[in-house]
């Protein structure tokens, strides 16, 4: 009997090791044998310890379940109380369009005959059979753009640094992910390592760089134990190592962890780190793709940047660009999170309006009651009124609505919110995490905060103020802490008037 | 070393070993800097010219970087750490009135330790289950739909081992 648990952090946290524990004890009483994989997440997180078994008729599903519930699946899985039916059939997965994240969920993580089973490796065989200006241009095709937030193509990036000459290169992967919101990057990491192995593999020959860093952030221990462990296997069979599938350049990876500092997503700031200094932000120019990490030429990726790119190059650059909306093209990994009834990870082309991601998707909030706001794009993303539901899922659309995608976390809030609350957050979490370097975001935030506390208070001269402190906050930040922090505040502030008590009176 | 000198005492000879160790590191001082806490439960203040001088760097910048990380604590927490999140998607689920039950149980602040040294509280922003919050992790376990008695029974169950 095949048993899936899986080891995803959310499954943990929502109780997996004790179901996995169930299941092998349940097994030994019965004198079953069980073959247990801890698989990643399928990513409908209210399900969650979502618990599978392989059938003729494929795999089945249960969940939410408990210790508890796994005698029963011993006994007659049809009738288990948690039976949820075929995985592949379910509304959550038959409505989306799984690239990137293909195989997680599916298979073993740490699995390499698993992850070529499934499709693994060809990207990076299709990569080594061309020059590496072909590789590039296959990124570029495909319309490929970075992950992490700012949305610049991939292909064009790649390119500089391949064109660059210097010692040395290397290809940075930012799997800092500390958006609200976001958990992108660590369902990859844990469900499919070697995913993202492959891609910085192509990177590195697309780019002539023979060295990798994974930045992964602290608050990720799972990530963490899943990606130490991948390494080693990933030496081992020849995917790292002197000489790529034994037939390419030399490409290693290192994994470095991160010490708890937003700001250390910030790509500059992340070199810093890197290099054992002080994560402050770099002034641009130079581009990190001319002189980066020490000095030398960099590639620094979003975690779902790179590992979307085996997809791209098995499958070509037109396969990927078919999907998606105007310059957004491809599909986004959607985190569905905060008060929602079916909150977790929908892979989907762009386009998709934020109304049907909340509402239908999402199946409205958790707790029952109206939506209220919407924050897309993570701690630095503008709040959305149900009003501006109807805005499809782009760069552009979003940007034109003074708002990002960010990293596509869309966290949901009901009628319970208070949207001053939210601002004056916004404002305190960036005087929390700024690196300091810049005056309009160190200092800024900070008068930011006293500011909001002002407007609380009723004073209704401070609401001008406000503008104008976002107004130097947006103009004069190094980076875009300081810089976007006035989204979710204007973004409050405007959509939410009620919420403000003096803006309330200023407008009546 | 020579027959007569004292014998280290056992931080120097730690963090003499974990630099030593990751000293073919292309930047080793942020992976050191984890070890050390790893190993001591924070960074004694002693380590910093040990790991200046083992990599050639000023003290003031060692602790400048030791500094600018929230990861890195000048003291030993206490017995227990209960790390809460205090980020937006866990503010909708109501993080932030557990906070509030959780600091009023526990006597205590963020980035404080009850005077018997039992629990350090500390805000978290963002452990990445944003999709089952409030999301908290105590002592390194991650929790989704955390609520207050959840936290203290396993304080107490820990606590009783
Ligand atoms: C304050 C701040 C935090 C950021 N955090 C992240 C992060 O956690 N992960 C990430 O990939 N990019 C983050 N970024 C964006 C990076 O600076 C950079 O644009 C990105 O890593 C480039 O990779 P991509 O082109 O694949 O998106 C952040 C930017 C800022 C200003
Ligand atoms: S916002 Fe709390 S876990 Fe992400």
């Amino acid at each position: 009997m095949k048993v899936y648990v899986p080891r995803d952090a959310a499954a943990k946290a929502l109780g997996a090791e004790a179901v996995a524990a169930a299941v092998l004890r349940e097994a030994e009483a019965r004198g079953v044998t069980v073959d247990l994989i801890r698989n990643g997440s399928r990513g409908m997180v209210w399900l969650e310890p979502l618990v599978e078994i392989e059938s003729d008729a494929g795999r089945l599903a249960f969940g939410p379940m408990g210790a508890g519930d796994v005698a029963a699946l011993f006994d007659d899985p049809a009738a288990h109380p948690k039976a949820l039916g075929p995985t592949e059939e379910l509304d959550w997965m038959k409505r989306q369009t799984r690239l990137t994240f293909a195989r997680v969920g599916v298979t073993d993580p740490l699995s390499l005959e698993d992850y070529e089973a499934h499709g693994g490796l060809a990207g990076l065989r299709r990569a080594l059979d061309l020059p590496a200006a072909e590789i590039v241009e296959e990124v570029t095709a495909s319309g490929l753009r970075g992950r992490g937030g700012a949305g610049f193509p991939t292909g064009i990036k790649w390119k500089t640094v391949a064109e660059a000459r210097a010692d040395r290169k290397y290809i940075v992967c930012n799997a800092d992910e500390g958006d609200s919101g976001t958990f992108a990057d660590r369902m990859l990491i844990e469900g499919d390592p070697f995913a993202l192995i492959e891609g910085m593999a192509i990177a590195g020959l697309a780019c002539g760089a023979e060295k990798g860093f994974v930045y992964l952030r602290s608050e990720y221990p799972d990530a963490i134990e899943v990606f130490a462990a991948a390494l080693p296997i990933a030496r081992e069979a020849g995917l790292l190592g002197p000489s790529l599938l034994g037939r390419g350049p030399g490409f290693d990876i290192e994994l470095r962890v991160g010490a708890g500092a937003y700001v250390c997503g910030e790509e500059t700031s992340l070199l810093n780190s890197l290099e054992g200094k002080r994560a402050v932000v770099r002034a641009k120019p130079p581009l990190p793709a001319l002189e980066g990490l020490f000095g030398r030429p960099t590639v620094v990726n979003n975690v779902i940047s790179l590992a979307t790119v085996p997809y791209v190059l098995a499958e070509g650059a037109a396969a990927y660009q078919a999907h998606g909306h105007q310059r957004s093209r491809g599909t986004m990994p959607l985190q569905i999170a905060g008060n929602v009834k079916r909150g977790g990870l929908f892979e989907i082309a762009f386009g998709v309006t934020l109304g049907e991601i909340v509402n239908e998707i999402g199946g409205g909030t958790a707790s029952g009651r109206p939506v209220k706001a919407v924050q897309v794009g993570g701690p630095l993303g503008a709040y959305f009124p149900p009003a501006l539901f109807d805005t499809p899922f782009g760069y552009e659309d979003y940007t034109a609505l003074d708002g990002l995608i960010g990293h596509a976390g869309i966290v949901v809030f009901d009628d319970s919110a208070d949207m001053l609350a939210q601002a004056r957050f916004a404002l305190e979490f960036c005087a929390i995490e700024s690196c300091g370097k810049c005056t309009p975001c160190r200092i800024g935030a900070v008068r930011g905060v006293e500011t909001v506390d002002r407007i609380a208070a009723g004073d209704s001269s401070a609401v001008a103020l406000l503008e104008d402190l976002c107004a130097t906050m947006k103009a004069g930040s190094l980076c875009a802490l300081g810089g976007f922090t006035p989204y979710p505040v204007l973004s409050a502030l405007r959509h939410f008037p009620g919420d403000f008590p003096a803006a309330r009176e200023a407008a009546e | 070393m020579p027959a007569n000198a004292s014998p280290p005492e056992p931080l120097a000879e730690a963090v003499a070993e974990i630099c030593a160790r990751h000293a073919g590191l292309e930047g080793p001082l942020l992976p050191i800097l984890h070890e050390v806490q790893a190993a001591f439960g924070h960074l004694p203040e002693a380590a910093v010219p040990m790991i200046a001088d083992a990599l050639n760097l000023g003290r003031a910048e060692v602790h400048g970087v030791a500094s600018f990380y929230h990861d890195f604590r000048s003291a030993p927490a206490g017995r227990h750490v209960v790390k809460l999140c205090r980020a937006e998607a866990c503010q909708a689920m109501g993080a932030e009135a557990l906070a509030a039950q959780v600091q009023g149980d526990l006597g205590i602040g963020w980035h404080e330790t009850s005077s018997d040294g039992r629990v350090t509280l500390e805000p978290v922003f963002c452990l990445g289950l944003c999709a089952c919050g409030p999301a908290a992790m105590i002592d390194g376990e991650l929790v989704g739909r955390a609520d207050a008695e959840g936290i203290e029974a396993m304080l107490g169950a820990e606590a009783g081992q």
